[in-house]
């Protein structure tokens, strides 16, 4: 008698650790092999793009929060400097300092817990996660200081920043900043030679170059493909045309290069905090006079900023009044995520866990 | 430094190519005719000089006489960068040619529209709503939607 076969079903998650929030992927399988795969978002929609209509500038600054919330921050400075650019407003010396300072904590603080949670999908239970929250709880007391929250901030402001650094702060930023290297250090001694971590990463789920722009993927997925892009350096914007940093690069897009681009990141990011904190001017204001309820000239703007994911845009449209006409998010993780199919298909249920671990997923920032 | 390419030249550029294509140009954006959009697209990624081969944003605003449908492209090679408008006028069944055979970052950014604004993009492979469910009545972003 012939064995009758069939196409399998699978759903991962909504509710499954791996897909590090309410997400699911409903896969198409051959035996354990993947043959098809496709996202199902929108657990975690929340309409912000239409809440932003009736609320007005600096009312949309906490619903900014929720979007990427491990990393709050870059996209409190994603919207405050759109909206920035869209009224014209100028930004001073010492909170544009700040506002860097704050951004490359976050970036450390994002890619830790991308890398973490990218070895616990590789089987690495909550050890290399721990070591990771170590370091990230030293930047999470960081920010605490400076704005009494830890994670979802609503610290920047249109012009500005909320409230000046207290005198600890900086101090302890070069306390952070030199101990940092050191437990780089020691990550690499875990995980970078690890047998089991390179036969599981090292060429699986590849992203070809041609690929990863034709998709659009931005951030360290677009430069782990081989792509030196990186907003910073090629577009600049706020004062990042004055420090002097790398652009970590990949070469096989692989999973392995997305760890690596990340770790070596973080190495970047601490340049530019050093230098920020050398450069920055000791007194002065740190928000422009901005009115409350302020009313930007009708017109259309795009600001965007290199965000710990990628590219971060707010598309904004005034009509003149105290609130936006249409508020649009560019959403990096959702745009990084069309590449699943490319990535996923052909290999087994255990690898594509990876492969979706590599890609640093927010859900808060897919649904919106 | 993002140099945005001038909206103008390359306006008559594509006039040229494509007759009849361009609506209006100004010093910022790009205003295309929504039924030869395809051809633009496709003009715009392959011509030497332009090369837009990276689409970053993709959205529509809705001015309740017609939707706007924004393309923000970028050139790599060159890094410039240019946004595209198209108008779609009508509100029960405004259509506007995919772009997802040029650039692939148009997929969900059209799902997402076609959700939100219920714009149909004539061509996209796999058309249905991202974020809301199916069978949800009406689309959130429009303006007279309350």
């Amino acid at each position: 008698m012939p064995i009758k076969t069939e196409q399998f079903y699978l759903n991962v998650g909504p509710q499954h650790p791996s897909t590090h929030g309410v997400f699911r992927l409903r896969l198409s399988l051959d035996g354990e092999v993947v043959t098809d795969v496709e996202p199902i978002i929108g657990y975690l929609h929340r309409g912000i793009e239409k809440l932003a209509e009736s609320r007005t500038y600096t009312q949309i600054i906490p619903l900014t929060d929720r979007l990427d919330y491990l990393a709050s921050m870059t996209d409190n400075v994603a919207y405050c400097l759109a909206v920035e650019k869209l009224a014209g407003i100028k930004v001073p010396e010492r909170a544009e300092h700040i506002r860097v300072i704050f951004s490359e904590l976050m970036r450390i603080s994002s890619h830790m817990m991308a890398v973490g949670f990218y070895l616990n999908d590789c089987g690495a239970f909550f050890t290399p996660v721990l070591y990771m929250w170590r370091e990230r709880e030293k930047i999470i007391d960081l920010f605490d200081m400076v704005c009494g929250q830890r994670l979802l901030y609503n610290y920047m402001r249109v012009g500005g920043v909320s409230q000046d650094i207290p005198d600890e702060f900086i101090p302890a930023v070069k306390k952070f900043v030199a101990e940092m290297p050191q437990y780089i250090g020691e990550y690499n001694q875990l995980i970078k030679q690890n047998e089991i971590f390179l036969a599981r990463s090292k060429g699986v789920g590849i992203l070809p170059k041609e690929t990863a722009i034709n998709i659009g993927a931005s951030g360290p997925v677009l430069r782990a493909s081989g792509v030196k892009w990186d907003i910073r350096k090629m577009d600049p914007y706020s004062i990042y045309d004055r420090f002097d940093f790398e652009v970590p690069t990949g070469d096989a897009g692989d999973c392995y290069d997305r760890y690596w681009v990340r770790i070596q990141e973080m190495t970047q990011s601490l340049r530019i905090i050093e230098q920020a904190i050398n450069q920055m001017p000791a007194k002065g204001p740190i928000c422009s006079d901005v009115p409350q309820f302020f009313r930007p000239p009708p017109g259309e703007t795009y600001g965007y900023i290199e965000a710990p994911k990628g590219n971060l845009g707010f598309y904004i449209v005034s009509d003149g009044s105290i609130a936006p006409y249409r508020l649009h998010i560019y959403p990096p993780t959702l745009i990084n995520i069309t590449a699943l199919k490319d990535m996923m298909i052909g290999w087994k249920v255990a690898d594509l866990i990876i492969i979706f671990g590599s890609m640093d997923v927010v859900l808060g920032e897919i649904d919106r | 430094m993002t140099v945005a390419v001038n909206a103008e030249e390359t306006g008559q550029k594509i006039a040229e190519a494509i007759p009849g294509s361009v609506v209006s140009s100004d010093k910022g954006s790009l205003t295309v005719d929504s039924k030869a959009l395809a051809q633009v697209s496709v003009f715009l990624k392959n011509t030497p000089g332009l090369e837009f081969d990276y689409l970053t944003v993709l959205t529509a605003v809705d001015y309740l006489d017609y939707f706007e449908v924004i393309y923000r492209l970028v050139s790599l090679r060159n890094n410039q960068s240019l946004i595209l408008k198209t108008r779609v006028f009508g509100r029960d069944n405004p259509t506007v040619p995919s772009v997802t055979d040029t650039w692939r970052a148009a997929y969900y950014q059209e799902r997402e529209i076609f959700d939100l604004l219920g714009i149909k993009f004539e061509g996209h492979p796999d058309l249905r709503r991202l974020l809301l469910w199916e069978g949800f009545n009406g689309h959130p972003l429009r303006r007279d939607y309350l």
